[in-house]
């Protein structure tokens, strides 16, 4: 008797859960549809600029356009393969100098003040040097996307190396492991969280770097549509490209979050 | 022949400041198959002895011979066991157990069979696949002592491992460590402030006096206590009457520190 009571209050419990899923869901497509109704009729009425600011079916024909032409694909996917490289290398980079630091107090105490200044430094303002060292080609928006990264990376995760519970170590010391075999074992798995997470934040520093290493040099991409279309006065151009960013940007969150959900199951 | 000696073992530590002695001037011998316990007040350098010890920490003064060897390493016959399991969380139980061997070089069949043998004796076998979070505290612990004996140690040094344990649990591993030890015929040093667990589980007690940490006097169990399984022992009319000796040591300990 009792335990169909408590059935009951069960199923009653998940149809809640449920619910408030549903009503959350429902509230944020209703923002998502006004927003671009919204702005579609205030376009139409002349509340807004319509040069300026354009409008959802301006921006959704153009889209077909490109895509139909065959176009905007190759932008996408130069700009795509360029963050993603850019950020993967920053994070890899930024692990290794961490370890490095790591390995030697001695490197570390004397490159402490230089990571504060590179750190504090805008990355951005090296671009035009970027530019003049490595060629206005696809190397330098690379290493834009990079230098951007990397620093706060390594800061992050070799803050992460240095709170790991020394008992650990203790352990794998204890039965005559090497610094080597302290850092496989313990160090680096114990800070995977880190990483991952310093990996997330590279995703958006990684997009910066490049759209603006692609504003200074690029003939292709996402931020080149950008820079062309504010020069040719074609807003509606810039807008769409500005919408496409911001769906691969989720997309490649997105990815990170699955990622550290296959990675990270049991670290607690 | 002594198994282990230590050598009128110092332990001092400097900072920008000032230098303070932990440990001065600790001479013991322990023989093999031995139970012996440190007991001291909180801050009397016991965790330090057993760092050094293990090897883990080189003394300032003195020396470790284990069989006549000088310890300057984490030597291969000892095996150190700390306050808490420290499983790594990222591994299976499987390869938790299987850590040292692989870091000892000894990751050979026989071996890790061994390994695995102790697991079911201790009446884990079925957590193998499992992450050490979906286990209760005492089965961790039980998991750390598995994995501190598949290196196959003479030496055991267990430092307070039951402290976190809840007082059941603690009960219960004190006789499980100590049947498994005295089967496997190991010698064991165990640091704890735990009047009791050190007269239930030891053949000997050292105490300490802190600042610096010195041996103030060294307790012999009787030997109807020695016996005994930890929980019997507990209830043994002998146990109280020791148990009475030692806190007076203790509270003279803290007399002499406070003046």
């Amino acid at each position: 008797m009792s335990k169909t009571i408590s059935n009951k209050k069960h199923l009653e419990f998940l149809s809640g859960i449920k619910k408030e899923k549903r009503n959350i869901w429902i509230v944020q497509l209703l923002i998502f549809l006004s927003f671009f109704s919204l702005w579609e009729i205030a376009s139409k009425q002349g509340w807004i600029n319509p040069l300026l600011f354009s409008s959802p079916s301006k921006i959704w024909a153009l889209f077909i356009e490109k895509v139909s032409d065959g176009s905007l694909y190759i932008h996408v996917v130069f700009t795509l393969g360029e963050t993603v490289l850019g950020f993967i290398l920053g994070t890899l980079f930024g692990t290794l100098l961490a370890a490095l630091l790591w390995w030697s107090p001695f490197l570390s105490k004397v490159l402490d003040p230089y990571l504060v200044v590179l750190n504090a430094m805008p990355k951005v303002a090296l671009g035009p040097i970027l530019i003049v060292a490595i060629g206005p080609n696809f190397g330098s928006i690379i290493a834009m996307g990079i230098l951007i990264s990397v620093i706060i990376t390594t800061l992050v995760v070799y803050t992460a190396f240095q709170n790991v519970d020394e008992n650990y170590v203790k352990v794998v010391r204890s039965f005559g492991g090497n610094k080597k075999q302290c850092f496989k074992e313990v160090i680096l798995p114990a800070c995977f969280p880190s990483i991952i997470s310093s990996l997330k934040v590279n995703v958006g520093l990684s997009w910066v770097g490049v759209i603006v290493g692609e504003f200074l040099v690029s003939k292709q991409g996402l931020g080149y549509m950008i820079i062309y279309g504010f020069q040719v006065f074609n807003f509606t151009l810039v807008l769409m490209s500005l919408l496409i960013i911001a769906v691969m940007a989720t997309f490649m969150y997105q990815g990170v979050e699955y990622l550290e959900s296959k990675l990270i199951k049991h670290h607690s | 022949m002594a198994f282990l000696q230590l050598k009128s073992v110092g332990q001092t530590y400097f900072s920008k400041t000032s230098a303070t002695t932990a440990l001065e001037d600790i001479s013991l011998s322990v023989n093999e198959g031995e139970f012996i316990s440190i007991l001291g007040p909180s801050g009397c350098g016991k965790s330090t002895l057993l760092s050094i010890i293990a090897g883990l920490l080189i003394p300032t003064e003195g020396s470790v011979l284990v069989n006549n060897q000088l310890v300057n390493q984490p030597h291969p016959k000892i095996g150190y066991m700390l306050q808490q399991d420290y499983l790594f969380p990222w591994k299976t139980i499987e390869d938790n157990i299987l850590l040292g061997l692989k870091l000892r070089n000894l990751y050979t069949q026989e071996h890790i069979q061994s390994a695995f043998r102790l697991l079911r004796e201790i009446g884990l076998d079925h957590t193998i696949k499992k992450y050490p979070s979906e286990l209760s505290g005492g089965m961790r612990q039980r998991v750390a002592l598995v994995r501190t004996l598949a290196t196959q140690p003479k030496l055991l040094l267990l430092d307070e491992p039951f402290s976190a344990l809840d007082y059941q649990t603690k009960l219960k591993l004190e006789d499980l460590v100590s049947s498994t030890l005295k089967e496997h015929g190991k010698t064991a040093i165990l640091v704890t402030h735990d009047i009791g667990e050190a007269i239930a589980m030891s053949d000997s007690v050292i105490m300490l006096s802190s600042n610096p940490g010195r041996i103030f006097r060294t307790f012999k169990i009787t030997e109807s206590l020695k016996n005994l399984l930890p929980f019997e022992a507990r209830q043994h009319p002998d146990f109280s009457a020791t148990f009475q000796q030692i806190w007076e040591e203790l509270e003279q300990i803290e007399q002499n520190d406070f003046e």
